[in-house]
């Protein structure tokens, strides 16, 4: 062979001529892709804000079934009346509002600035939905979702998404059975914005109680659920001051 | 001349059974335990670690000899994350629904011991197209046995085979729940894994005696 493989110098080039070819390779993808990337994500808000108002595609019992991409942008643009940006005491328009990254704004608030909330105010067969985003964290990374309340603070719909929790047991979350559950929930309690707990042995599996503030919790995914619910009264929190003014008893 | 010769066989057939990376060279344990709670995603992450052992092996054994032996973990690590990456970013661009069921996998995959073990064990000294059958053999032992736990813990249990309902209802007490049959909790949880696992390696071992090493 004409090199020596144990040589530094050898070492230290073939290192050097690896990082740049695969950092170009990776830089090259990135670049090529990223814009269908970023496509795919806005029509994905989309879909999960449309799901929390219930414009979806589901049949009466099973999978989570979105508005198909190809449609989910007219159907937003229809279903989506408003979009509203809280920023302190000021409330303002804003149609890219779905796109302000709530973990950013949230990090804001816990440092005392002011943060640019975005909430969307839905309207279907007559009847208005005023959906918030959430964020949270679960066992392993974050969570978050969306919850369609109506003006008694009844919730309409929610959805739920996680980065990496456990399959077959946190990652459940965003299954209809465990969605489905918060439909019709309220978030107040004794007028007081409480959130809905994810609550373990609280003998009602089915959920026919509601106005407990509470849903079945999922087995073995206690610490996910526990984020779940301290999500829910983080986010109901963080709009407590402007859904006290649309709301209606 | 037949596709495959005799030996080459081997190298495919030999880690679905008596040379499993699993149940014999105990290897990829963790991910075994993690994600089988659901067929689905021991099927998904069958497939993920299918295709980069098949594509990191051959990719290695092409390098195998201009890789300075002082870095080669790095450079298998490299090899492995810049894969994985590559195929997250496809997955991402044109099929985003399956990038978001397999996110939980990248990690897993790149961290997964079967790949640097085929990389160091086999890659590192035979040529390209014995790699291939080599990383191919063993992510389908890996595989299979993936799929052998994902089935018996999703169907004990939370009743259900790839989501579809095999028992009937849990909780409007249809099907064999009418009859007082209860989910198992306890195969959801990553111990029931390794119970399952032993299961296997005990039937394995009994079935070919060869296989128990003497102490």
């Amino acid at each position: 062979m004409a090199f020596n493989k144990e040589n530094n110098s050898y070492t230290i080039i073939f290192a050097a001529i690896m990082v740049i070819v695969v950092g170009s390779i990776l830089a090259y993808l990135a670049s090529a892709l990223s814009g269908k990337i970023k496509e795919n994500e806005r029509f994905e808000k989309q879909q999960n804000i449309l799901y929390a108002m219930g414009v979806n595609e589901n049949e009466d019992e099973g999978s989570v079934n979105f508005v198909p991409t190809d449609k989910v942008e007219a159907e937003f643009s229809k279903y989506i009346t408003e979009q509203l940006v809280i920023s302190g005491d000021q409330i303002t328009k804003n149609d890219e509002a779905y796109l302000i990254d709530l973990k950013k704004q949230i990090a804001a608030l816990k440092k005392g600035e002011t943060a640019e909330l975005p909430l969307f105010i839905g309207e279907k067969e007559g009847k208005k939905y005023y959906i918030i985003p959430m964020y949270g964290k679960g066992l392993w990374d974050a969570i978050w979702g969306f919850v369609a309340l109506n003006e008694n603070m009844v919730v309409q719909g929610v959805y739920f998404d996680h980065k990496a929790e456990t399959p077959g047991l946190g990652a459940n979350i965003k299954q209809r059975y465990f969605m489905d559950d918060f439909i019709g929930e309220s978030v107040l309690n004794n007028n007081q914005f409480k959130g809905i707990a994810v609550a373990k042995g609280n003998n009602d599996p089915v959920n026919k109680i509601k106005d407990d503030n509470e849903v079945d919790a999922l087995a073995g995914a206690t610490i996910t659920g526990n984020g779940v619910s301290a999500m829910i009264r983080e986010s109901v929190n963080i709009y407590k001051d402007y859904l006290e003014t649309i709301r209606v008893n | 001349m037949a596709l495959l010769s005799k030996k080459d066989t081997n190298l495919i057939l030999d880690p679905l059974a008596d040379n499993n990376p699993i149940t014999i060279q105990v290897l990829g344990i963790c991910s075994a335990l993690a994600i089988t709670a659901e067929l689905q995603a021991s099927v998904v992450m069958a497939i993920s670690v299918l295709f980069v052992l098949g594509v990191g092996n051959v990719v290695i054994s092409l390098l195998r000899n201009i890789i300075p032996t002082k870095i080669r973990i790095i450079v298998q690590l490299i090899v492995v994350a810049t894969l994985v990456i590559i195929v997250d970013q496809v997955l991402k661009a044109f099929a985003y629904d399956l990038s978001k069921t397999l996110s939980v996998f990248v990690g897993l995959i790149i961290t997964n011991c079967i790949i640097m073990g085929r990389f160091e064990a086999f890659a590192l000294g035979n040529g390209p197209w014995k790699a291939f059958l080599d990383g191919i053999g063993n992510a389908l032992g890996y595989g299979i046995i993936l799929i052998i736990v994902g089935f018996f813990r999703e169907l004990l249990g939370s009743g259900t085979l790839y989501g579809f309902k095999v028992f009937g209802d849990p909780v409007t007490k249809t099907g064999l729940y009418s009859t007082g049959y209860e989910n198992n909790g306890f195969m959801i949880i990553p111990p029931a894994a390794l119970i399952v696992v032993g299961i296997i390696i005990w039937i394995q071992r009994s079935r070919n005696r060869a296989l128990i090493e003497e102490n």
